[in-house]
């Protein structure tokens, strides 16, 4: 979330679009009916089904699964047509002046540079045109036709209306209602907020889906903004934790990247982050990048880490491959090139696309480790639970160790909630049984192994024999100390840069933030975003002081956001280019005349002149990007792409087949179905009585919502003889699922390009182990296909085929 | 010896904090508190169980289950669960996303679902109501119960069931004009929600009100919920919703759960809400008329019997009709054409 | 052999001098008390909750979940005990057109002026009654009870229905103790009646008094019998 879940309450309007937060997030929701009540916020919900949000909406579109980039296109279309543009904001604060480079363009549905036979796009002409000086021309008039403002104008004109009607499904009136609402939002005083999650991302171009919404919220100038932002929402408590530490296969904490075989040396890893400024006198503020992967390297191996051995780059993976995420280990586990599989805090069986083929996979391994503390059907893949598992148990030779680990109760440390608060938690119990930490545990495996590599030598023993280590208990390193070295620490003197003789930190003591790490050694910092969470103040994530002096949800003594303890990113925004609150009666920061300040903490140098220094300090030109440049791998603008399984063609190019770069494998084509076969569009979920697979496990969850079922329209239940609560089989070209049929008028079949489309809602949640009754997940259906820039999997739009079954299930 | 200043202070704290409904958002008290939900607290009984001479004067309480700001999380019904150690059982989707599928002697609460297409407006609507006991001023349940001090109701509103005192008859059932009562088939005893008495009682909100994630369900004193009510039906009627109001039917006195509804002039569309209940006439002249003229007819019959068997002659059988019975079987017998005799 | 219209097979005269007729065999004396019995537990029981100033009556059972628990089966046992006393009974309380002489003149019945009324069979009017209003208060007590019986048929009415089954309930077990009430006191107030069901027997005298159609075909009966 660029603003935090408080701050919600501070919005005008809320779209939920991609996403059902009421659902999936019902304690976060609490702030959109804070602003209904208490601010007059309206809400609306775009959604395939009327979704429980959408029970508390003030207006609800339908809109066919997999089709959002058209539905969000049609609306920056409608606003520039309409002018309901915030002008000042988009002139000053987004690229729309910058002039692109004259190769670009975009014909039947793909952009310049596509390679049919690599699936990939050669970006070099998705960029800005760059003066001898150095800097991208920019045309502040927006006259000139290649100016981003006008493509964009281009782009989005195809996205009208009637092809919303057309493509989405959405009724016409529906759909300028909705812009309507959200044109009013393009005002400085009125804001829109924007909340999404799985909808938006579990498609094969899912990352574009955002990208649109977020281009909207800059043209209604609601970035940085109270009750404005892009707000993902995250499923899981500590999923933010996840990415922020670099979980990622192809990153390191704090979003560094871990560089690829083209990068063998560290000044070549260097040479492509120097970020320079594309405009004058602006922070590019990724120009600290060698301080922070400096004081990385140096809190991994300490004294092995020196500028004479450049920081040993050396003992960093080089990935010969953009991501080992996982599709792509799945894929090399089922082609027989992987031995162990450690499996941590993590159900693929039911998670992972294509069952089938993850059953084949885990087949395949030699040793799989489950560290997890509860029972998943990933553990017990192996075992035959009748049709709901019929696998051959004498056949799989895999040796599955079970670790049991602790849940959240039993541990203490920092979740990191989807507006980045690291939240410090303290242990309620302990872990049952033979439970442990999951530190102790992977302290336990590290040891081990280094004493391996210790009696044995290896090919490569350094990186392990010179982890730094210096943890009080080398089997057990503690939450606190674990936090500490994320914070940093200063292993030299750290003096003012400004002024050589004023230390700012001794050695040995920690760092105060992110602005006191160097890259000459002196500072170890394991994630420097999050750094100033644990320093000589203390542990600030501990801290529970709910106060909020300016009533805008800011509660700046209430554990710790990283970064700097700030509550919303871009938050220069909220103010004009002469440092005043868009909205006075909203401010969160402004100039004084000599600095910023406010109720949150400023996102820019403090004395940063608000007419020259520009909100968006992570990027090299300052400004936000309505057009991307090669940042993304398929494309600079959102276009209309249909999933990889759609009941329809592409409108702009029949011969396109879901995104023209997305991660699939030559192994998976064949098991693409087509609407021939496959008539109905199905979408995965989950249902809030649930939380994912785990609660499969509590007798109360399951109690609330215990058989799995899947979800029509009464039309599509008619023709197919199917009755409410009776049982269907639902399958596709990659296995099927039986389930109970809950025939509802809140989906109702949608016409699209002059054929009736049919939804089938499949909820996740049942599978052979735990209290729940036994089913199928949606992932025995869902296609082996990632998005083109993160891989996540096409969950929410996928095809099946569906009819009644008899008889229950046995087992 | 400072101790009884310490008592005093111990004691003037309790005082403040023994009538202070509270809303279940706010902090509870922090300090222990006496439960104030006793026997002094009792204003009704069922079957003429007994009540406090001079009850405590509690506020009013209510619970305000806001359907506009439902998302049917059914968070309610865990916390309702959890707090109430109840064991709802793993039932089958039936192809409704009630569950369990009604109200139980396990499950004190319900979320029910309702589709609904309005006419007026031509959008769909999904009607989420949390069903559960009404808390009724004038409670069917208790008017039908013949278990005495087995139902009460507490000054501040809230009618609970004593299980101790419970028989198990069900009566309770039939009398309540919501359909909330539940038995349990194996205590034969009837269970429904409290409102938490226990929890309130100490100062705490109800279970649901407190897990509640978008304050959909908010308790607190009668008079602060009705305000809240308005408050919410306002910003209700500015989105549309022209018949938007507060159910807190008259009919039973008034209801310490209330609901603010989109549509308060149907209220039976949220899963059939009774528009307008009221104790049913057969269960009010069942528990009115009946028993006192019953039990006046029966005693004054039993007396008039016993009188009349006491004070008057009777009927009785005379030396003469002795004779006369002789005579008549004698005569009888004889007078049988081909008699052989007599068979006696 | 003379017609039987008028008594039961058992019934027989079993001395002349002075007359005495057997009027009930043991078994449906058995029956009777066993009726009686458990209709004053179902009395008890019932009004144990019928009414709260009289829930002190539950003591009587070990509580009111055993009363709750009991009631319904004595109940059964009634009715099981009644119907049996209805088959023994019912096809001499069957009306006939000399009830409706006795009904219209009650005020000589109430005065004992028995001489001026029809002669009756082995019931008169007033014991056809009870015994029509047993038969008819014990079904709807039988029926609306089951309605009621939440431990076995929780589910067998609606909720709306249950509450007339109550009612009906309870009106029926106020009218059908006023039933007992009058049959009471009919056999105390009607002297030398009680013996018929202690003894089994009634005196002549009674017998003439009335019901003497009875007696009368008792007698021709007993004369009729062919000699061996």
């Amino acid at each position: 979330m660029t603003n935090s879940w408080t701050d919600i309450k501070n919005t005008d309007l809320v779209v939920v679009m991609g996403g059902n937060a009421a659902e999936a997030h019902p304690c976060g929701f609490k702030w959109v009916t804070e602003a209904k009540h208490h601010r007059g916020a309206k809400l609306i919900v775009v959604d395939p089904r009327f979704t429980r949000t959408a029970a508390v909406s003030d207006y609800y579109a339908p809109i066919r699964p997999g089709s959002d980039i058209v539905f969000l296109m049609a609306l920056i279309r409608w606003m520039i047509e309409n002018d309901k543009v915030q002008w000042d904001y988009v002139k000053a604060f987004t690229n729309a002046s910058f002039i692109v480079k004259d190769e670009f363009g975009w014909s039947d549905g793909l952009f310049t540079g596509y390679d049919e036979q690599k699936r990939d796009f050669d970006r070099s002409s998705w960029d800005y045109v760059v003066g001898d000086d150095g800097f991208a021309v920019t045309d502040p008039t927006l006259q000139n036709p290649r100016c981003v403002w006008n493509l964009l104008k281009a782009h989005v004109d195809a996205y009208t209306p009637e092809m919303v009607e057309r493509v989405c499904g959405t009724p016409k009136d529906r759909f300028l209602k909705i812009a309507e609402m959200i044109g009013e939002c393009s005002s400085k005083t009125k804001t829109m907020t924007s909340m999404y999650a799985l909808g938006w991302t579990q498609h094969s171009k899912g990352a574009q889906n955002i990208r649109g919404m977020a281009m909207l919220q800059l043209i209604l100038g609601n970035i940085g903004v109270p009750g404005g932002g892009m707000n993902a929402l995250r499923g899981h408590s500590n999923i933010q934790g996840l990415t922020d530490l670099g979980l990622m296969s192809n990153l390191i904490p704090g979003y560094l990247n871990i560089p690829t075989e083209k990068e063998p040396d560290w000044a070549t890893y260097l040479k492509s982050r120097a970020f320079k400024p594309l405009m004058p006198g602006q922070t590019s503020y990724w120009q600290n990048y060698p301080k922070f992967m400096v004081s990385f390297m140096k809190a991994m191996w300490g004294e092995a880490a020196q500028k004479d051995n450049d920081w040993a780059f050396h003992y960093l993976p080089k990935l010969d491959v953009p991501a080992y995420d996982m599709l792509r280990m799945f894929e090399l586990m089922d082609q027989d090139r992987v031995n162990i599989y450690f499996c941590q805090g993590f159900n693929p069986l039911l998670a992972a696309p294509n069952r089938g083929k993850l059953t084949r996979a885990f087949s395949k391994l030699k040793l799989m480790v489950i560290m997890d503390p509860l029972e998943t059907e990933t553990a017990r893949f192996w075992e035959n639970h009748g049709e709901y598992n019929p696998v051959d148990s004498a056949a799989i030779q895999t040796e599955v160790i079970q670790l049991p680990s602790s849940c959240f109760a039993e541990d203490e440390g920092a979740l990191v909630n989807s507006g980045r608060w690291l939240q410090w938690h303290w242990a309620a119990a302990e872990p049952p049984g033979d439970a442990k930490l999951d530190t102790w545990i992977m302290a336990q495996i590290f040891n081990r192994v280094k004493a391996l590599y210790q009696t044995e030598g290896g090919v490569f023993p350094d990186p392990i024999l010179n982890l730094a280590w210096g943890y009080a208990d080398p089997n057990e390193p503690k939450p606190d100390e674990l936090a500490r070295e994320m914070n940093g620490t200063a292993l030299g003197d750290v003096f003012d840069p400004k002024d050589a003789a004023k230390m700012l930190t001794a050695a040995g003591k920690q760092v105060k933030s992110f602005a006191e790490l160097r890259d000459d050694g002196s500072t170890a910092c394991g994630c420097w975003i999050y750094s100033g969470c644990f320093n000589e103040d203390g542990n600030n994530m501990a801290r529970r002081d709910n106060a909020d002096p300016s009533g805008l949800g800011v509660h700046p003594k209430w554990a710790w956001s990283w970064p700097l303890n700030r509550r919303t990113l871009y938050n220069r925004a909220s103010a004009d280019l002469n440092g005043q609150p868009w909205d006075p009666e909203r401010p969160i920061i402004q100039w004084t005349g000599e600095k910023w300040e406010g109720n949150d903490v400023p996102d820019i140098s403090p004395t940063a002149k608000p007419g020259e220094v520009m909100p968006f300090i992570m990027n090299p030109e300052g400004v936000s990007r309505l057009f991307s440049r090669g940042m993304m791998r398929d494309g600079p603008f959102p276009t209309h792409m249909e999933p990889f399984e759609s009941p329809v063609q592409n409108v702009f190019n029949a011969r396109m087949r879901g995104n023209p770069v997305a991660r699939v494998f030559e192994s998976d084509v064949e098991t693409f179905g087509d609407a021939s076969e496959f008539p109905y569009v199905a979408t995965s979920y989950r249902l809030t009585e649930h939380f994912h697979y785990w609660t499969k496990n509590n007798v109360v969850n399951a109690a609330l919502q215990p058989q799995g079922f899947v979800e029509l329209s009464v039309q599509l239940a008619e023709e197919k003889g199917i009755t409410n609560g009776g049982w269907v089989r639902v399958w596709s070209k990659r296995g099927e699922i039986r389930a109970k049929a809950v025939v509802t008028r809140r989906i109702k079949p949608m016409i699209c390009d002059g054929k009736p489309v049919h939804v089938i809602g499949i909820p996740l949640h049942w599978g052979f182990v735990g209290a729940a009754k036994k089913g199928w997940g949606p992932n025995s259906l869902t296609p082996y296909v990632g998005d083109a820039n993160i891989e996540t999997p096409e969950y929410k739009a996928f095809l099946v085929n569906i009819e009644p079954a008899v008889g229950e299930a046995v087992s | 010896m400072n101790i009884p200043v310490t008592q005093a202070t111990a004691a003037t704290a309790v005082a403040a904090a023994t009538d202070s409904p509270r809303t279940a958002v706010s902090n509870p008290p922090v300090q222990p508190m006496a439960s104030n939900l006793g026997q002094a607290a009792v204003v009704r009984s069922s079957a003429g169980g007994p009540v406090a001479e001079q009850p405590t004067a509690l506020t009013k309480v209510a619970k305000l289950i806001d359907i506009s700001k439902c998302i049917g999380c059914k968070a309610c019904q865990s916390a309702c669960i959890e707090w109430n150690d109840t064991h709802p059982a793993i039932g089958e989707n039936v192809g409704l996303y009630e569950n369990p599928h009604d109200l139980t002697d396990q499950m004190f609460t319900l979320m029910r679902f309702a589709e609904y297409d309005n006419p007026d407006t031509g959008d769909f609507e999904w009607l989420i109501r949390k069903d559960g006991c009404m808390h009724c001023e004038d409670p069917g349940c208790l008017k039908a119960c013949p278990a005495p001090g087995a139902i009460v109701q507490y000054s501040n509103g809230i009618v609970d069931f004593i299980h101790e005192n419970c028989i198990g008859c069900g009566y309770c059932i039939s009398g309540c004009p919501f359909d909330i009562p539940r038995m349990n088939p194996v205590e034969h005893k009837v269970y429904k929600c409290t409102l938490c008495s226990d929890r309130v009682a100490v100062g705490q909100g109800p279970a649901c009100a407190k897990a509640c994630p978008t304050q959909a369900i908010t308790f607190g004193s009668k008079d602060d919920m009705t305000t809240l009510a308005a408050e919410r039906i306002e910003d209700l009627k500015g989105r549309g919703y022209a018949n938007a109001g507060l159910y807190d039917p008259q009919g039973v006195g008034g209801t310490h759960v209330m609901y603010v509804l989109q549509h308060a002039d149907k209220p039976s569309l949220y899963n059939d809400l009774p528009d307008d209940p009221s104790i049913s006439g057969v269960v009010a002249n069942w528990k009115g008329a009946t028993k006192p003229v019953g039990l006046a007819a029966v005693g004054l019959a039993a007396a008039g019997a016993a009188a009349m068997a006491l004070f008057s002659r009777g009927n009785r059988v005379t030396v003469e009709d002795e004779r006369e019975a002789q005579l008549l079987v004698r005569d009888e017998m004889d007078s049988v054409p081909g008699s052989t005799g007599r068979d006696v | 052999m003379a017609g039987r219209q008028f008594s039961e097979s058992t019934d027989e005269i079993l001395s002349l001098r002075p007359v005495e007729v057997r009027r009930y065999v043991t078994f449906t004396r058995i029956n009777h008390w066993f009726t009686a019995l458990c209709f004053i537990l179902l009395m008890l029981s019932g009004f144990a909750l019928f009414h709260p100033a009289l829930f002190g009556l539950t003591a009587l059972f070990g509580g009111g979940q055993t009363t709750r628990w009991l009631h319904p089966f004595i109940g059964i046992a009634l009715s099981v005990s009644f119907l049996g006393m209805f088959v023994q009974l019912v096809h001499l309380n069957i009306l006939r057109r000399e009830d409706l002489v006795w009904t219209a003149q009650i005020g000589d019945v109430i005065a004992g002026h028995e001489e001026r009324l029809p002669e009756l069979g082995k019931y008169n009017f007033g014991q056809k009654s009870v015994f029509w209003g047993m038969f008819w208060l014990i079904l709807a007590l039988l029926i609306s009870g089951i309605m009621m019986w939440y431990q076995y048929f929780p589910d067998l009415v609606s909720v709306e229905t249950r509450r007339i089954a109550i009612f009906v309930h309870s009106v029926s077990a106020v009218l059908i103790v006023l039933v007992l009430i009058l049959h009471i006191f009919a056999a105390v107030w009607t002297q030398g009646t009680l013996r018929a069901m202690t003894r089994g027997t009634v005196t002549g005298g009674w017998s003439w008094r009335h019901h003497r159609k009875w007696l009368r075909e008792l007698a021709r009966r007993q004369s009729s019998k062919p000699a061996e």
